[in-house]
């Protein structure tokens, strides 16, 4: 069908930018393997437990680093944690601002722990919306009786 | 498989079908390997357990390390591997390696988005099989049955070696007869419960259970090891046949080939805590309070540390020795225990596995009370202490102090009272292990404390002469012998054997206070084990052993004449109070340590409640003392990073050279948990 075809294009082109723009890594791609009949929602449900265990992390972060009397080490645990998770996923680019993040946590370098939280938060938004997109491109052309193309 | 978090049911890995090495050649290997994944994200557990799967093995997810470890507790046999993220919030993941490694010895792999260098080598010297780096790919994973293979072919070396080494002793009938048990055991072994031991394993348990418990199911009590280990403390231990054992025991009912067997089992613990052929003498001797048993002790602490580490499977057991030469500054005399170590820890593993075995087994303590175990829990105990000596050099050093001797009454009130303080420690593991522990009947513990106290004890007090503010140790030690007779008591006589990994009632022992909370933790609940690992870990970490060391070489026994006193004190009750009494609450590294470490409420309420604050403070003398002391000490510390607790330790310890009564207290005979026991 054309549109399945238009749609499937859309897929790919918009999967491709994702990797080249670095919003997500070579760990995407694992994960996509691991879908199969038995597990045919297994992105969209490691993808959807992410977004959730993040924004609980995002949200400890927010409030350990706004204690009168920070704890770095809690702080450096929850970015650990987050940059252990968004690496599981391949959400490069938030996994990036996590290493940084974690040398202000080091440094007990409060303003760099706050600049990095916010960058941190950035990216997740920004790989956040992108991977909905692509969720939702997906669940059109499923719609329009096509199959989610593979990429390699 | 279920999802195992707080909350969502326990899956219990239903058995698909054993995994048996067999397996390994036939076209399904490794499938069905039977994994738990422990990780407190959410999206790398999914993960992980998606790609366990496509690996086709049995995969159960937890999200919570004290889940894992009931998970574990509770199927003894259910899993081949564990997976265990590093940074988790209710548990450190190495003090997860290090629990799983005593009480279930199953191979642990460590995984962590942290690829730094310390944290991978915390991985080694914690015993870890292999160390993954975040985000874990696939090809990572379909790998790891090699783990489980390889920990099982070094299990049954251990154990082969085990049972020709102790054929030596040149007991030629008691050779037959084993070999006779063997065969007939054979058939009857084969509990293999449906758990899955592998073939090659449980061919091995069997060759051993046969060897050791045969026939005659006699159940080794704490009462009657103690009167086994007198006679052969009586007679010396290279002068004593089972014949002549037979008649100085004068047990009805008892057998010579009882005695054998026993004798062979107790052989080989003590080869292996000395790390030299029974026929030296100075395996006991070295213990005993020679002159250089001081060093000995040392040798054994700084051993035990390496053995720990080489016990982990990241050291040969030559290495192992030099390496332990090498930090002592001597040869590996008699007194250190090189490989030993390793092979005690492999040693251990075999028990474990043993104790694992389904009911019938030969091997299991269980209620079933074989109390031959017991011949198995000696050198598992022995094991433990190894394993603690991972810990707690300390405690190993301790086990290796079974040896027969007793020099004077006060080594064995000393004995007594680490052996106490060790069993709890290792019942409380061995309860977890599984039950099978039958329990050590409070007459042996008794013995213990009799002059002619059993080797356990015997060899405690060796060690207490040795090192003088070796308080720690002994008792730590002691706790790990006694373990024997008041594991039993708890129903840890299995126990003991698994002890080995229970090690972390071991660590107890290093910190006199530490100890009690263990083992007054352990006590109350059924996972001692858990919360004397934690001690354990905590003054595993810094260089506690070397601290150790030094506390042993000024130990005094003789001053402590609350040792004497304990003499008619069973054991349990000596350790008890050691380890209750953690009256140097400030020394104690235990209560607080230990306790914190492991949350899963067990501790009992003794315990010390200042722990942990108290160690840090301290620990930071001890290290001091350590470090000028033991220059090759520093060998050994950079192997286990100084973590925490070892202050304390380490004040405690400081504090029993500074004098005599501190010691006494730090027994603290009184008011041991004994209750606790169900004697």
């Amino acid at each position: 069908m054309e549109i399945v075809g238009k749609l499937q294009k859309q897929f790919m082109d918009f999967m491709s930018s994702l990797y080249r723009e670095g919003f997500l890594d070579d760990q995407f791609l694992q994960l996509q393997k691991l879908q199969d009949e038995s597990n045919p929602d297994f992105v969209v449900e490691v993808v959807s437990l992410f977004f959730e265990d993040s924004e609980k992390l995002l949200n400890n972060l927010a409030m350990a680093l706004q204690q009168q009397v920070v704890d770095f080490k809690q702080v450096d645990a929850h970015v650990h944690q987050f940059k252990g998770s968004s690496s599981s996923i391949g959400a490069q680019r938030v996994k990036n601002a996590c290493v940084g993040f974690r040398n202000f946590c080091e440094e007990k370098n409060l303003d760099g722990c706050m600049q990095c939280l916010q960058h941190a938060k950035h990216e997740y938004f920004l790989v956040k919306n992108k991977l909905e997109t692509l969720f939702r491109l997906e669940q059109q052309i499923l719609a329009a009786g096509g199959t989610v193309p593979i990429i390699s | 498989m279920m999802n195992i978090g707080s909350g969502s049911l326990m899956s219990v890995p239903s058995c698909t079908g054993s995994w048996k090495s067999g397996d390994v050649v036939s076209d399904q290997f490794p499938v069905g390997l039977r994994v738990l994944v422990v990780d407190d994200d959410p999206t790398c557990l999914r993960i992980l357990e998606k790609m366990l799967r496509n690996c086709h093995y049995e995969v159960t997810k937890c999200n919570r390390a004290e889940i894992a470890l009931s998970l574990l507790r509770e199927n003894k046999n259910g899993f081949d591997i564990v997976i265990s993220d590093v940074h988790m919030p209710d548990m450190d993941g190495f003090k997860l390696l290090e629990h799983i490694g005593l009480e279930m010895d199953l191979p642990v792999i460590m995984m962590s988005a942290d690829d730094s260098k310390d944290v991978v080598m915390k991985g080694v010297t914690h015993g870890a099989y292999d160390y993954l780096i975040k985000p874990v790919r696939i090809e990572a994973l379909k790998n790891i049955w090699q783990h489980v293979v390889r920990k099982k072919k070094h299990e049954l070396k251990d154990n082969n070696y085990d049972q020709s080494g102790s054929v030596e002793e040149g007991d030629r009938q008691q050779k037959a007869s084993e070999d006779v048990d063997y065969s007939s055991s054979a058939n009857e072994g084969n509990c293999k419960n449906s758990k899955k031991r592998k073939e090659e394993e449980e061919e091995a348990d069997e060759r051993d259970d046969a060897s050791a418990l045969k026939k005659p199911r006699v159940v080794w009590s704490v009462e009657l090891h103690q009167q086994f280990v007198q006679a052969v403390h009586q007679l010396g231990i290279d002068k004593a046949v089972p014949k002549k054992i037979l008649e100085l025991m004068n047990v009805p009912g008892l057998t010579r080939e009882n005695v054998a067997s026993h004798l062979q089992k107790y052989r080989l613990y003590l080869r292996r805590l000395s790390g030299v052929s029974q026929h030296q003498n100075g395996l006991n001797n070295s213990f005993m309070g020679r002159p250089d048993a001081t060093f000995g002790i040392i040798s054994n602490l700084n051993g035990l540390d390496l053995q720990a580490i080489a016990a982990a499977g990241q050291i040969p057991a030559q290495s192992l020795a030099t390496l332990q030469a090498a930090a002592l500054g001597r040869s590996a005399t008699k007194s250190a225990i090189p490989m030993p170590l390793v092979d005690q820890r492999n040693l251990f593993s075999f028990e474990n596995s043993k104790l694992r075995y389904p009911e019938g087994q030969q091997l299991q303590l269980n209620n079933s009370n074989k109390q031959t175990d017991l011949l198995h829990g000696i050198p598992t105990n022995m094991e433990l202490k190894q394993l603690a000596n991972l810990h707690n050099p300390s405690e190993s050093f301790v086990g290796m102090n079974m040896q027969v001797n007793s020099t004077t009454q006060h080594n064995n009130s000393l004995l007594m009272r680490m052996s106490q303080s060790q069993p709890r420690a290792q019942m409380l593991n061995g309860a977890n292990n599984g039950s099978q522990v039958s329990r050590l009947p409070l007459s042996m513990q008794q013995s213990l404390s009799s002059e002619g106290i059993p080797g356990a004890v015997l060899a405690q007090s060796g060690i207490v002469d040795n090192a003088h503010g070796s308080v720690y140790n002994p008792v730590s030690q002691a706790s790990s012998m006694v373990d024997f007779s008041v594991n039993q008591s708890k129903e840890l006589q299995s126990y003991n054997f698994s002890l080995g990994s229970n090690s972390s009632g071991m660590s107890t022992m290093t910190n006199r206070g530490m100890l009690q909370e263990e083992v007054n933790s352990d006590i109350k609940g059924s996972r001692g084990f858990p919360s004397n690992y934690d001690i354990f870990n905590e003054l595993q970490p810094k260089s506690q052993n070397w601290s150790l060391q030094n506390v042993f070489s000024t130990f005094d026994a003789s001053h402590h004449p609350s040792i004497q006193g304990t003499q008619g004190v069973s054991s349990q009750l000596l350790l008890q109070q050691g380890i209750s009494s953690t009256h140097n609450s400030e020394r104690n590294r235990n209560v607080p340590i230990g306790k914190p470490m492991y949350s899963n409420g067990e501790q009992s309420g003794h315990s010390n409640p200042m722990g942990g604050p108290q160690l840090n403070s301290v620990g930071g003398n001890m290290l001091a003392v350590k470090a000028e002391r033991f220059p090759d000490a520093d060998y050994q510390s950079t192997i286990f990073p100084v973590q925490f607790g070892q202050d304390d330790l380490m004040s405690a310890y400081l504090k029993q050279q500074g004098s005599v009564e501190p010691v006494e207290t730090e027994f603290g005979f009184d008011g041991y948990t004994l209750d606790n026991l169900p004697v």
